[in-house]
Protein backbone atom coordinates (compact mmCIF):
# COMPACT_ATOMS: atom_id res chain seq x y z
CA UNK A 1 0.00 0.00 0.00
CA UNK A 2 1.18 3.54 -0.93
CA UNK A 3 -1.63 5.65 0.91
CA UNK A 4 -0.62 9.23 1.44
CA UNK A 5 -0.29 10.79 4.99
CA UNK A 6 -3.09 11.75 5.88
CA UNK A 7 -3.92 15.58 5.26
CA UNK A 8 -4.96 17.98 7.39
CA UNK A 9 -8.44 18.21 6.58
CA UNK A 10 -10.93 16.16 8.20
CA UNK A 11 -13.40 14.11 5.80
CA UNK A 12 -16.47 12.46 8.02
CA UNK A 13 -18.79 10.00 7.12
CA UNK A 14 -22.48 10.09 6.96
CA UNK A 15 -23.63 6.79 5.59
CA UNK A 16 -22.58 6.75 2.06
CA UNK A 17 -21.78 10.49 1.74
CA UNK A 18 -18.89 11.95 2.53
CA UNK A 19 -18.66 15.70 4.27
CA UNK A 20 -15.76 17.73 4.22
CA UNK A 21 -14.46 21.64 4.81
CA UNK A 22 -11.79 23.18 3.62
CA UNK A 23 -9.94 25.69 6.06
CA UNK A 24 -8.90 29.31 5.03
CA UNK A 25 -5.64 29.21 6.12
CA UNK A 26 -5.01 26.12 3.25
CA UNK A 27 -1.03 25.80 2.36
CA UNK A 28 -0.66 24.30 -0.98
CA UNK A 29 0.81 21.34 0.07
CA UNK A 30 -1.98 20.19 2.11
CA UNK A 31 -4.64 21.20 -0.18
CA UNK A 32 -2.86 19.02 -2.84
CA UNK A 33 -2.76 16.29 -0.54
CA UNK A 34 -6.84 16.93 0.10
CA UNK A 35 -7.80 15.70 -3.51
CA UNK A 36 -5.66 12.90 -3.31
CA UNK A 37 -7.39 11.80 0.19
CA UNK A 38 -10.56 11.98 -1.16
CA UNK A 39 -10.35 10.71 -3.98
CA UNK A 40 -9.11 7.84 -2.44
CA UNK A 41 -11.49 7.57 0.06
CA UNK A 42 -14.75 7.82 -2.28
CA UNK A 43 -13.13 4.54 -4.29
CA UNK A 44 -12.56 2.94 -0.91
CA UNK A 45 -15.63 3.58 0.94
CA UNK A 46 -17.97 3.93 -2.20
CA UNK A 47 -19.68 7.24 -1.50
CA UNK A 48 -22.56 8.24 -3.23
CA UNK A 49 -22.47 11.84 -2.77
CA UNK A 50 -19.88 13.97 -1.71
CA UNK A 51 -20.26 17.77 0.39
CA UNK A 52 -17.20 20.46 0.13
CA UNK A 53 -18.11 22.88 2.73
CA UNK A 54 -16.06 26.24 1.73
CA UNK A 55 -18.25 28.58 4.31
CA UNK A 56 -14.68 29.23 6.23
CA UNK A 57 -13.01 30.01 3.08
CA UNK A 58 -12.67 33.76 3.20
CA UNK A 59 -11.24 34.02 -0.40
CA UNK A 60 -11.11 31.75 -2.94
CA UNK A 61 -8.35 32.55 -5.31
CA UNK A 62 -7.03 30.54 -9.00
CA UNK A 63 -5.01 28.23 -6.98
CA UNK A 64 -7.71 26.94 -4.68
CA UNK A 65 -10.54 27.18 -7.33
CA UNK A 66 -8.27 25.08 -8.91
CA UNK A 67 -8.10 22.88 -6.37
CA UNK A 68 -11.81 22.61 -5.90
CA UNK A 69 -12.75 21.94 -9.36
CA UNK A 70 -10.14 18.99 -9.84
CA UNK A 71 -11.65 17.62 -6.61
CA UNK A 72 -14.92 17.67 -7.99
CA UNK A 73 -13.90 16.24 -11.16
CA UNK A 74 -12.05 13.81 -9.87
CA UNK A 75 -14.85 12.51 -7.53
CA UNK A 76 -17.61 12.59 -10.07
CA UNK A 77 -15.39 10.59 -12.44
CA UNK A 78 -15.80 7.67 -9.46
CA UNK A 79 -19.46 7.85 -10.02
CA UNK A 80 -19.80 10.53 -6.87
CA UNK A 81 -22.32 13.86 -7.03
CA UNK A 82 -20.03 16.35 -5.76
CA UNK A 83 -21.64 19.47 -3.92
CA UNK A 84 -19.44 22.63 -3.39
CA UNK A 85 -21.59 24.00 -0.23
CA UNK A 86 -21.20 26.98 1.70
CA UNK A 87 -19.95 30.10 -0.51
CA UNK A 88 -20.07 33.54 1.09
CA UNK A 89 -21.44 35.85 -1.16
CA UNK A 90 -18.51 38.63 -1.46
CA UNK A 91 -16.43 35.20 -2.59
CA UNK A 92 -19.13 34.66 -5.06
CA UNK A 93 -18.70 38.04 -6.45
CA UNK A 94 -14.70 37.79 -7.12
CA UNK A 95 -14.52 34.37 -8.12
CA UNK A 96 -16.94 36.18 -10.95
CA UNK A 97 -14.34 39.06 -11.41
CA UNK A 98 -11.52 36.31 -11.45
CA UNK A 99 -13.40 34.50 -14.46
CA UNK A 100 -13.48 31.35 -12.35
CA UNK A 101 -17.30 30.89 -11.56
CA UNK A 102 -16.65 26.98 -11.35
CA UNK A 103 -18.61 25.98 -13.98
CA UNK A 104 -19.14 22.63 -13.52
CA UNK A 105 -18.89 22.17 -10.40
CA UNK A 106 -22.87 21.24 -8.24
CA UNK A 107 -22.80 23.77 -5.35
CA UNK A 108 -25.53 24.78 -2.65
CA UNK A 109 -26.07 27.54 -0.28
CA UNK A 110 -25.43 25.55 2.68
CA UNK A 111 -23.60 22.05 3.21
CA UNK A 112 -27.54 21.68 5.10
CA UNK A 113 -29.38 21.83 1.74
CA UNK A 114 -26.33 19.70 -0.22
CA UNK A 115 -26.76 16.99 2.45
CA UNK A 116 -30.40 16.95 2.05
CA UNK A 117 -30.37 17.07 -1.69
CA UNK A 118 -27.89 14.24 -1.23
CA UNK A 119 -30.86 12.63 0.16
CA UNK A 120 -29.85 12.60 3.88
CA UNK A 121 -32.09 14.09 6.55
CA UNK A 122 -31.21 15.12 10.02
CA UNK A 123 -34.05 13.91 12.48
CA UNK A 124 -36.47 16.81 12.07
CA UNK A 125 -36.96 17.66 15.51
CA UNK A 126 -33.55 19.26 15.05
CA UNK A 127 -34.09 21.08 12.05
CA UNK A 128 -34.36 24.47 13.35
CA UNK A 129 -31.81 26.88 14.21
CA UNK A 130 -28.99 24.92 13.33
CA UNK A 131 -26.08 26.15 11.44
CA UNK A 132 -24.14 24.63 8.74
CA UNK A 133 -21.23 23.22 10.92
CA UNK A 134 -23.98 21.53 13.48
CA UNK A 135 -23.97 18.68 10.74
CA UNK A 136 -20.57 17.23 11.34
CA UNK B 1 8.02 52.20 -4.80
CA UNK B 2 10.53 53.38 -7.20
CA UNK B 3 10.07 56.76 -8.78
CA UNK B 4 9.39 57.32 -12.42
CA UNK B 5 8.07 53.94 -12.78
CA UNK B 6 4.51 53.15 -13.27
CA UNK B 7 2.77 56.34 -13.39
CA UNK B 8 -0.70 54.98 -14.74
CA UNK B 9 -0.68 53.74 -10.55
CA UNK B 10 1.11 56.79 -9.30
CA UNK B 11 -1.79 58.55 -6.25
CA UNK B 12 -1.31 61.59 -4.80
CA UNK B 13 -0.29 60.88 -0.84
CA UNK B 14 -2.59 62.37 2.01
CA UNK B 15 0.18 63.57 4.13
CA UNK B 16 -1.89 62.19 7.44
CA UNK B 17 -1.97 58.93 8.30
CA UNK B 18 -0.14 57.70 5.14
CA UNK B 19 1.51 53.85 6.04
CA UNK B 20 3.52 51.66 3.39
CA UNK B 21 4.67 48.39 4.59
CA UNK B 22 6.87 45.75 2.84
CA UNK B 23 6.60 41.70 3.61
CA UNK B 24 9.05 39.06 1.65
CA UNK B 25 7.57 36.65 -0.31
CA UNK B 26 9.51 33.63 -0.02
CA UNK B 27 7.93 30.81 1.29
CA UNK B 28 4.30 29.08 1.79
CA UNK B 29 4.22 31.12 4.84
CA UNK B 30 4.80 34.24 3.67
CA UNK B 31 1.50 33.92 1.46
CA UNK B 32 -0.53 33.48 4.00
CA UNK B 33 0.84 36.20 6.33
CA UNK B 34 0.83 38.85 3.18
CA UNK B 35 -2.83 37.65 2.84
CA UNK B 36 -3.46 38.79 6.08
CA UNK B 37 -1.54 42.07 5.97
CA UNK B 38 -3.89 43.57 3.35
CA UNK B 39 -6.71 42.13 5.26
CA UNK B 40 -6.01 44.21 7.57
CA UNK B 41 -4.71 47.10 5.50
CA UNK B 42 -8.19 46.59 3.90
CA UNK B 43 -9.94 47.01 6.68
CA UNK B 44 -8.16 50.09 8.08
CA UNK B 45 -8.55 52.00 5.00
CA UNK B 46 -12.67 51.27 4.73
CA UNK B 47 -13.05 48.42 2.02
CA UNK B 48 -16.79 46.86 2.61
CA UNK B 49 -16.29 43.21 2.41
CA UNK B 50 -16.63 42.76 -1.11
CA UNK B 51 -13.69 45.63 -1.47
CA UNK B 52 -11.22 43.65 1.30
CA UNK B 53 -12.22 40.07 -0.55
CA UNK B 54 -11.30 41.53 -4.33
CA UNK B 55 -8.05 43.04 -2.87
CA UNK B 56 -6.87 40.23 -0.63
CA UNK B 57 -7.76 37.56 -3.53
CA UNK B 58 -5.58 40.03 -6.16
CA UNK B 59 -2.79 40.30 -3.74
CA UNK B 60 -3.08 36.25 -2.80
CA UNK B 61 -2.68 35.98 -7.06
CA UNK B 62 0.58 38.24 -7.32
CA UNK B 63 2.35 37.20 -4.42
CA UNK B 64 1.36 33.55 -5.71
CA UNK B 65 2.98 34.42 -9.03
CA UNK B 66 5.94 35.98 -7.61
CA UNK B 67 6.66 33.25 -5.17
CA UNK B 68 6.02 30.00 -8.07
CA UNK B 69 7.26 32.22 -11.22
CA UNK B 70 9.97 34.66 -9.92
CA UNK B 71 11.05 32.68 -7.51
CA UNK B 72 10.08 34.90 -4.36
CA UNK B 73 9.89 38.81 -3.91
CA UNK B 74 8.44 41.58 -1.98
CA UNK B 75 4.99 42.62 -1.38
CA UNK B 76 4.73 46.68 -0.45
CA UNK B 77 1.43 47.67 0.77
CA UNK B 78 0.54 51.51 0.94
CA UNK B 79 -2.24 53.44 2.31
CA UNK B 80 -3.22 56.11 -0.32
CA UNK B 81 -5.29 58.97 -0.50
CA UNK B 82 -6.40 61.81 -2.50
CA UNK B 83 -6.67 65.11 -1.51
CA UNK B 84 -10.60 65.07 -1.66
CA UNK B 85 -10.61 62.37 0.69
CA UNK B 86 -10.69 59.56 -1.70
CA UNK B 87 -9.12 56.00 0.72
CA UNK B 88 -7.35 53.15 -1.45
CA UNK B 89 -4.66 50.93 -1.29
CA UNK B 90 -1.87 49.87 -3.41
CA UNK B 91 -0.48 46.90 -3.49
CA UNK B 92 3.49 46.41 -5.41
CA UNK B 93 5.10 43.09 -5.64
CA UNK B 94 7.96 42.74 -6.61
CA UNK B 95 10.09 39.92 -8.07
CA UNK B 96 13.94 39.60 -9.53
CA UNK B 97 13.13 36.13 -11.45
CA UNK B 98 12.97 35.79 -15.31
CA UNK B 99 10.30 38.48 -16.39
CA UNK B 100 7.42 37.61 -18.62
CA UNK B 101 8.00 37.05 -21.98
CA UNK B 102 4.38 38.13 -23.69
CA UNK B 103 2.68 40.18 -21.39
CA UNK B 104 -0.48 40.28 -23.42
CA UNK B 105 -0.57 36.60 -23.60
CA UNK B 106 0.06 36.76 -19.49
CA UNK B 107 -2.94 38.46 -19.18
CA UNK B 108 -5.07 35.90 -21.29
CA UNK B 109 -7.40 34.16 -19.64
CA UNK B 110 -6.43 30.39 -19.93
CA UNK B 111 -2.72 31.48 -20.68
CA UNK B 112 -0.11 29.60 -18.06
CA UNK B 113 3.06 27.78 -18.49
CA UNK B 114 2.63 26.37 -15.61
CA UNK B 115 0.16 24.13 -13.99
CA UNK B 116 -2.59 26.88 -13.12
CA UNK B 117 -5.49 27.80 -14.76
CA UNK B 118 -3.98 31.06 -16.08
CA UNK B 119 -6.46 33.46 -14.80
CA UNK B 120 -4.38 34.94 -11.98
CA UNK B 121 -3.06 37.96 -13.95
CA UNK B 122 -5.70 38.81 -16.18
CA UNK B 123 -8.40 37.83 -13.35
CA UNK B 124 -6.26 40.30 -11.05
CA UNK B 125 -6.42 43.60 -13.96
CA UNK B 126 -10.42 43.36 -13.66
CA UNK B 127 -10.28 42.94 -9.49
CA UNK B 128 -8.90 46.22 -9.27
CA UNK B 129 -9.44 49.92 -10.20
CA UNK B 130 -5.45 50.25 -11.80
CA UNK B 131 -3.04 47.75 -12.93
CA UNK B 132 0.30 48.17 -14.58
CA UNK B 133 3.25 45.85 -15.20
CA UNK B 134 6.67 46.32 -15.50
CA UNK B 135 8.67 43.10 -16.63
CA UNK B 136 11.97 42.92 -18.24
CA UNK B 137 12.94 39.28 -19.39
CA UNK B 138 16.28 38.36 -16.64
CA UNK B 139 15.42 41.43 -14.93
CA UNK B 140 12.09 40.41 -12.99
CA UNK B 141 8.39 41.46 -12.36
CA UNK B 142 6.69 44.13 -10.40
CA UNK B 143 3.05 44.44 -10.68
CA UNK B 144 1.50 47.28 -9.13
CA UNK B 145 -2.08 47.63 -8.63
CA UNK B 146 -4.65 49.98 -6.84
CA UNK B 147 -8.34 49.35 -5.48
CA UNK B 148 -10.23 52.62 -4.63
CA UNK B 149 -12.57 52.37 -1.97
CA UNK B 150 -16.07 53.33 -2.97
N1 LIG C 1 6.01 37.20 -11.49
C1 LIG C 1 6.10 36.51 -12.64
N2 LIG C 1 7.32 36.19 -13.17
C2 LIG C 1 7.40 35.49 -14.33
N3 LIG C 1 6.34 35.06 -15.05
C3 LIG C 1 5.11 35.35 -14.57
C4 LIG C 1 4.91 36.09 -13.36
N4 LIG C 1 3.58 36.23 -13.15
C5 LIG C 1 2.98 35.60 -14.18
N5 LIG C 1 3.88 35.07 -15.04
C6 LIG C 1 3.61 34.36 -16.30
O1 LIG C 1 2.29 34.68 -16.72
C7 LIG C 1 1.51 33.47 -16.84
C8 LIG C 1 0.08 33.78 -16.47
O2 LIG C 1 -0.03 34.09 -15.07
P1 LIG C 1 -1.39 33.79 -14.32
O3 LIG C 1 -1.25 34.18 -12.90
O4 LIG C 1 -2.49 34.42 -15.12
O5 LIG C 1 -1.55 32.22 -14.48
P2 LIG C 1 -0.81 31.04 -13.68
O6 LIG C 1 -0.06 31.60 -12.51
O7 LIG C 1 -0.01 30.24 -14.65
O8 LIG C 1 -2.05 30.18 -13.17
P3 LIG C 1 -3.11 30.58 -12.03
O9 LIG C 1 -4.45 30.61 -12.71
O10 LIG C 1 -3.01 29.50 -11.02
O11 LIG C 1 -2.72 31.91 -11.49
C9 LIG C 1 2.20 32.46 -15.94
O12 LIG C 1 1.95 31.14 -16.35
C10 LIG C 1 3.68 32.84 -16.12
O13 LIG C 1 4.19 32.31 -17.31
MG1 LIG D 1 -0.97 32.88 -11.16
Amino acid sequence: MTAPPPAGVPIIRLGDILLTGLLDDLDDKTALRFTEELTERIADEGARGVVIDISRLEIIDSFVARVLTESAAAGRLLGARMIVAGMRPAVAITLCGLGLALSGVETALTAERAVAALGWRRDPARVHGSRPHATR
Amino acid sequence: MRPGEASAVDAPVSPVGFTESTHPVRDEPDLLATRHAVRSAAVAAGFDLVGQTMIVTAASELVRNAYIHGGGGTLTISAIGAAHGRRGLRLTVADSGPGIQDVEAALTDGFSTGAGLGHGLGGTRRLVDEFAIDTEAGRGTTVTVVRWVT
